[in-house]
C-alpha cells in the first residue's frame, strides 16, 4: 500500500491534466466528471493511507530541472492536506456539473493537480511547478466573467500578489536550497542567523500573499468573490490551506526545529491583524462571496495564530504545548476548508438561483431553497463557532492553546497573550455577528426583489455536493478526536505529538484533564428537545394561527404589495450599522456623510458610507503612487531628443560596469 | 455509586433550576417595586404568567419560516443545556466533566444566533434593530468574558468550571485582588447578556430603546412562554455562574449525600436571593444608558478583566 500511493496519486494527476486538456475540446461536463472520479479514486487512496498510520514514502520521477531528477514524497502532513484537497475538488466537481456555461471550467482540473502536486513536492522545483500551476489555473478560472470590469480588475489583482508571491518563494527557495534542491538536503543544512531571517520573511510574504494572511488579503475578497462557486469554494476551501502547508512545510520542518521562538511572532501579529480586520469587514461587505471571503481571511489569521504559538513553543521546549497548537491550527484548518466550501457552494447556489450575489436584492429564500438554506445554515453555525459545530470545536482547541501558551514566556510575552486572546474572542463575536447576518438577510425574511421572490433550487449536481459537504462538516464537528488522531502523524512531522490526549469522543487540552465532547453536548441538547416537546403537548395548546406581523402596529401590507416594502426590512446597510459605528470607525476608517438640500430644494437628501481596508491605505495606496510616479519618468523618456536619449543610455552602461567592478572587488 | 450520585444530583439540579427560574425574576420584580413604594405583583405572577401563556394559542407573523417555530424551543433548549453544566448545589453532578466554561458560553452564543435569526426571519425593522445590536453586545462582551476564564483558568488550570469552583471553595488561594476585578468584570457582562438595566430594559414599552423586548417582539402564546422562560432561566444561569465562581461555600462535596445535598440548596437558594436583591437595587438607581455607550461600559469590564489577568501574573510569576 504505502508502496503504491505514489504511483497512485501520480496517475491521479496525470488524469487530471488530461482531463483538462481533453475538456478544451470536449466541453466543460467533461471537466466536472474527470475532476469528481480523478479526485474520488485519489481520495480512497489518501484516506487508506491516512488509516495506515501514513508511512512516509517518496519516488524519484524523470522529470525536473537538467542534472537533477524530480521527486515526490508523502508523509502524515502531505497526506491530511491532500484529504482536504482531493475531498473539496470532489464537491467542487459535483457542483460543476450543473449547466452553467462556464467557458474556463478546464482549468479546473489543472488546479487541483496544481495543489496536489504542491502538496506531494519533495524538491524546490516541483514545490513551485504546482505552486505556480495553482496560481495560475486559479488566475484562470477567476477571470471567468471577464466581461465585467470588476472581475478584471479583481483577477489582475490577484495575478500581481500570485507573482510577488512567486517571487518571494523563488528567492526563499534560492537561499535554503545551498548544498541542492531537494528537501532531504535542505533539511539536513537549516539556514542560520540572518539568511533563517531572510528566508522567514520571504516565505511569510510568498506564501503568506496566498494564504490571505493580512496586510497581503487585500486581493483575497474580490478575487473569491469574483470566481464562480465550485472554484470559490476550492480557492478558499483549499487553495489558502496549501498555501499553509507551504509555510509550515518550509519554515517549520525544513528550517529545522533549531530557529529562534520569535519566528513565530510575525505569524502571531499578521495572524490577529487578519483575524479581527477580517471579521469585521465580512460585517461591512454587502457581496455574499464577499463577506465570505472576508472571514476566510479571518479564519487563516486564527489558524496562524495557532502556528505561531506552536513555533514559540517548539522552541521553548514545551512539545505539549507545541502539539496542542499545532493540533488546534490542523484541526481548524480541516475544519474551515470543509465549511467554507458549503458555505460558497451554497453561495454559488444563491447566484444562480435567485439571481444576484448581492445581500439588498435577497431574502427570504429559505422557502424556496430548502437545500442551500440548510447548506448555508449549517455553514453559518460552523462560521460562527456554535457548538457542537466543527467551528467550535476548532476554536475552542484554539483558545485552549492560547491559554496553554501563558505558559511559554516571561511577563511581557504573558500579557501579549492576554490581548491574543482578547482579540480572538472579539473576532470570534464579530464573525458570529457577520453569520447572523449574512443568513438573516439572504435566507430569513422577506424577499426584497420580485425575482428573488422567484427562486429555484439548484439542480440535483449541486445539492449532492451540498449534502456531501454538509455530511462532512457535521461528522468532524462531532467527532474532532478522529481528526486528531488522523493527524498524529501530521504532529510527529512538526516534531510533537498528541497521541497521549486523543480519543474518538472528546478533546482534552491536556492528559488526565476534562475536555470537550461534542457527542455529549448534541445528546443534552437533544434530550432536552425531546423533553420539551413533550411538555408542550401535555401542558400547551396545539397548533398555530397566521396574521400579519405586529410590528408595533406597523400594519398588514396592501394586496398590490405582496412582500411590503422592501425598505421596510432591516438590510445589509442596517444590520451593519451598529458595528461599523462602534468599531469601524476606528479600525476601517469607515465615515458616513448626510447632504441635507435646502428647504424647497427638490434635490434628493444622499446618505453616503465609506470604509477602507487599513493595510489599502497604508500599503497598496503608496505602491500604488510608486508605480504611478515611476511610469511617470519612464514616459518622460519618450519624449528626450535623441542627444538626450544617449546619454541616459551611456549613463546607465556606465553604472552598469561601475556595479560589476565594485562586485568584482569583493 | 458516585454515578448514581451524578445522576440524582442532575435531575435534581434540573427541576430546581426550572422551578427557581420565574421565581427569581419574580422576585427582582417585587423588590423593584417596593423599592419605589409599590405593591408590585406577587412573586409567584412570572409561573402564573408563563403557564397562562402555554395555554394561548400562539399567532405566527405571516411569511415567517419553520426556524421562527423552532427557535423557541431550541434556544431554551441551548440555555438549559448550558446551565445544566453550571453547578449550583452540588459538585460531581454527572455533567460535571463537560461543563467547561467555553463550551457553557458557545451555548448561550447558541441561544442568541438562534433569536437572532428569528428576530430577522419576521422581516420587520425591530426584528433587525433588536438583532443587530444583540450581536454588537456580544462583540464586546466576549473578549471580557475571554479575560475572566483566562484569569479563572490561571488559577485552577483549567477552563473546567467544575474543577475552578472545588479549587476557589478548597481556600487553598486565598482572597486575590484579581478576584474582585474578575468578579466586577464578569457582572458587567452578565448584565449585558441578560439585558438588564443599564444595558437593556426588560419591562420596557418603549420600541427604540429595546434589544431583547425588540428580538422577541413577534412572539405570543407557547413560543413567548418558551422564550420568557429562557430568559429567566439565563438570568439564574448567570447568577449561579457568579456564585459559585466567587462564592463557592456550601455546595455539597460529590457522593451520595442527601442531607448536605438539602443544607446546599438552601445556601443556593440563599445566594440567588441576595443577588436578585443586589440586583434590583443596583437597577433601581441607575438610568438606562444609550445603545452607543454599552461599549465603552464593557470596555471598562475588559480593562478591569485584564487587570485581573495582568495582577495575577506579576504576582504569581507564573511560567
Amino acid at each position: 500500500m504505502t508502496v503504491l500511493i505514489l504511483p497512485w496519486l501520480g496517475l491521479v494527476m496525470i488524469g487530471l491534466v488530461v482531463t483538462g486538456v481533453l475538456a478544451a475540446s470536449a466541453g466543460e461536463r467533461m471537466a466536472g466528471y474527470g475532476t469528481l472520479i480523478a479526485c474520488g479514486v485519489g481520495l480512497a487512496g489518501v484516506l487508506l493511507h491516512l488509516l495506515a498510520g501514513a508511512p512516509e514514502a517518496g519516488m524519484t520521477i524523470p522529470f525536473g530541472i537538467v542534472g537533477q531528477s524530480g521527486g515526490l514524497a508523502i508523509d502524515g502532513l502531505s497526506s491530511l492536506f491532500l484529504a482536504l484537497v482531493l475531498g473539496l475538488g470532489m464537491a467542487s466537481g459535483i457542483a460543476s456539473l450543473e449547466a452553467h456555461h462556464v467557458t474556463t471550467a478546464p482549468a479546473l482540473p489543472v488546479f487541483v493537480a496544481g495543489m496536489v502536486l504542491t502538496l506531494l513536492a519533495q524538491d524546490a522545483v516541483m514545490l513551485l511547478l504546482g505552486f505556480e500551476a495553482m496560481s495560475l489555473a486559479s488566475f484562470v478560472l477567476v477571470m471567468t466573467g471577464h466581461r465585467d470590469e470588476a472581475v478584471r480588475r479583481a483577477g489582475l489583482l490577484y495575478l500581481g500578489m500570485a507573482m510577488l508571491g512567486a517571487l518571494c518563494l523563488v528567492a526563499a527557495l534560492g537561499l535554503m536550497a545551498g548544498d541542492g534542491l531537494s528537501f532531504d538536503s535542505i533539511r539536513a543544512h537549516p539556514p542560520q542567523g540572518a539568511r533563517a531571517v531572510a528566508v522567514l520573511v520571504l516565505v511569510v510574504i510568498g506564501a503568506g500573499s496566498k494564504a490571505g494572511l493580512a496586510p497581503l488579503h487585500v486581493w483575497l475578497p474580490p478575487a473569491h468573490a469574483a470566481a464562480p462557486g465550485p472554484v470559490s469554494a476550492l480557492m478558499s476551501g483549499a487553495m489558502t490551506k496549501v498555501a499553509l502547508y507551504v509555510i509550515i512545510r518550509l519554515l517549520f520542518d525544513l528550517a529545522g526545529s533549531g530557529q529562534p521562538g520569535w519566528f513565530g511572532v510575525p505569524l502571531i501579529v499578521m495572524g490577529l491583524a487578519g483575524a479581527v480586520i477580517g471579521a469585521l469587514r465580512a460585517n461591512l461587505e454587502t457581496d455574499i462571496k464577499a463577506v465570505l471571503a472576508c472571514s476566510t481571511v479571518e479564519n487563516v489569521g486564527l489558524i496562524a495564530i495557532a502556528l505561531g504559538l506552536g513555533f514559540a513553543a517548539r522552541a521553548a521546549d514545551l512539545p505539549a504545548i507545541a502539539g496542542l497548537a499545532f493540533g488546534a491550527a490542523l484541526l481548524h484548518a480541516m475544519g474551515h476548508g470543509m465549511f467554507k466550501a458549503l458555505l460558497f457552494l451554497a453561495a454559488g447556489s444563491v447566484q444562480y438561483g435567485a439571481g444576484s450575489r448581492e445581500m439588498a436584492r435577497l431574502g427570504g429564500l429559505i422557502g424556496a431553497m430548502p437545500y442551500t438554506a440548510g447548506a448555508m445554515l449549517l455553514g453559518a453555525a460552523c462560521l460562527a463557532g456554535l457548538p457542537p459545530s466543527s467551528g467550535f470545536a476548532g476554536e475552542w482547541m484554539l483558545l485552549q492553546s492560547v491559554i496553554a501558551a501563558l505558559r511559554v514566556g516571561g511577563l511581557g510575552v504573558q500579557v501579549l497573550v492576554c490581548v491574543l486572546a482578547a482579540g480572538m474572542a472579539m473576532a470570534m463575536a464579530l464573525a458570529a455577528a457577520a453569520s447572523v447576518r449574512l443568513v438573516g438577510v439572504v435566507m430569513l425574511g422577506r424577499p426584497r426583489t420580485p425575482r428573488c421572490a422567484a427562486a429555484v433550487e439548484s439542480s440535483p449536481p449541486v445539492r449532492w455536493a451540498l449534502i456531501l459537504l454538509g455530511l462532512g462538516s457535521l461528522g468532524l464537528g462531532l467527532m474532532p478526536g478522529a481528526l486528531l488522531g488522523l493527524a498524529e502523524p501530521a504532529l510527529q512531522v512538526l516534531s510533537t505529538s498528541f497521541a497521549q490526549r486523543a480519543s474518538l469522543l472528546a478533546l482534552v487540552p491536556q492528559a488526565d484533564a476534562p475536555g470537550y465532547a461534542p457527542l455529549g453536548i448534541l445528546a443534552l441538547l437533544f434530550l432536552l428537545l425531546m423533553g420539551i416537546a413533550a411538555c408542550l403537548r401535555n401542558w400547551a395548546v396545539a397548533g398555530y394561527r397566521h396574521g400579519p406581523a405586529w410590528d408595533c402596529g406597523f400594519g398588514a401590507p396592501p394586496d398590490w404589495l405582496p412582500f411590503g416594502d422592501p425598505a421596510t426590512q432591516y438590510g445589509p446597510g442596517s444590520m451593519a450599522q451598529p458595528l461599523r459605528r462602534a468599531l469601524g470607525g476606528s479600525l476601517l476608517a469607515a465615515r458616513q456623510s448626510v447632504t441635507m438640500p435646502a428647504p424647497e430644494d427638490s434635490a434628493p437628501a444622499r446618505f453616503t458610507e465609506t470604509a477602507q481596508d487599513p493595510a489599502e491605505r497604508l500599503i497598496f495606496a503608496p505602491i500604488h503612487r510608486l508605480r504611478a510616479t515611476i511610469s511617470h519618468l519612464a514616459d518622460l523618456m519618450t519624449f528626450l531628443t535623441v542627444r538626450q536619449s544617449l546619454s541616459v543610455l551611456f549613463a546607465a552602461l556606465v553604472l552598469f560596469l561601475a556595479v560589476i567592478a565594485a562586485l568584482e572587488q569583493t | 455509586m458516585t454515578l448514581l450520585a451524578g445522576v440524582i444530583t442532575l435531575v435534581l439540579h434540573l427541576l430546581l433550576v426550572i422551578a427557581a427560574a420565574p421565581l427569581l425574576v419574580g422576585l427582582v420584580r417585587k423588590l423593584k417595586a417596593r423599592l419605589v413604594g409599590r405593591e408590585g405583583p406577587p412573586v409567584i405572577q412570572a409561573w402564573r404568567d408563563t403557564l397562562r401563556l402555554l395555554r394561548k394559542e400562539p399567532v405566527v407573523a405571516d411569511g415567517t419560516s419553520w426556524l421562527f417555530r423552532a427557535a423557541p424551543s431550541v434556544g431554551l433548549a441551548a440555555i438549559l443545556t448550558a446551565m445544566l453544566l453550571v453547578p449550583s448545589f452540588a459538585f460531581g453532578m454527572m455533567t460535571a466533566g463537560a461543563s467547561d466554561l467555553l463550551v457553557i458560553l458557545g451555548l448561550l452564543g447558541l441561544a442568541r444566533c438562534t433569536l437572532a435569526l428569528a428576530a430577522m426571519d419576521t422581516g420587520t425593522a425591530f426584528g433587525g434593530i433588536g438583532a443587530s445590536r444583540e450581536m454588537l453586545f456580544a462583540a464586546f462582551a466576549e473578549p471580557a468574558m475571554m479575560l475572566v476564564v483566562i484569569t479563572l483558568a490561571l488559577l485552577a488550570g483549567t477552563t473546567n468550571l467544575d474543577v475552578i469552583a472545588s479549587v476557589l471553595g478548597s481556600g487553598v488561594l486565598g482572597l486575590r485582588v484579581s478576584l474582585a476585578l474578575a468578579l466586577g468584570a464578569l457582572m458587567a457582562v452578565a448584565i449585558v447578556e441578560c439585558g438588564r438595566i443599564p444595558v437593556d430594559n426588560p419591562a420596557t414599552h418603549l420600541e427604540l430603546t429595546m434589544v431583547h423586548e425588540a428580538m422577541v417582539l413577534e412572539y405570543s402564546g407557547r413560543h413567548l412562554a418558551l422564550i420568557e422562560l429562557a430568559a429567566s432561566l439565563k438570568l439564574l444561569l448567570w447568577f449561579t455562574l457568579i456564585a459559585t465562581v466567587f462564592g463557592p461555600f456550601g455546595l455539597a462535596p460529590p457522593g451520595l449525600a442527601p442531607l448536605s445535598w438539602a443544607v446546599a440548596m438552601l445556601f443556593w437558594v440563599g445566594k440567588m436571593a441576595l443577588l436578585g436583591a443586589a440586583l434590583a437595587v443596583f437597577e433601581t438607581t441607575r438610568a438606562k444608558m444609550r445603545v452607543f455607550r454599552v461599549p465603552e461600559f464593557l470596555g471598562v469590564a475588559m480593562l478591569l478583566a485584564m487587570l485581573a489577568a495582568v495582577l495575577l501574573l506579576v504576582s504569581q510569576g507564573f511560567a
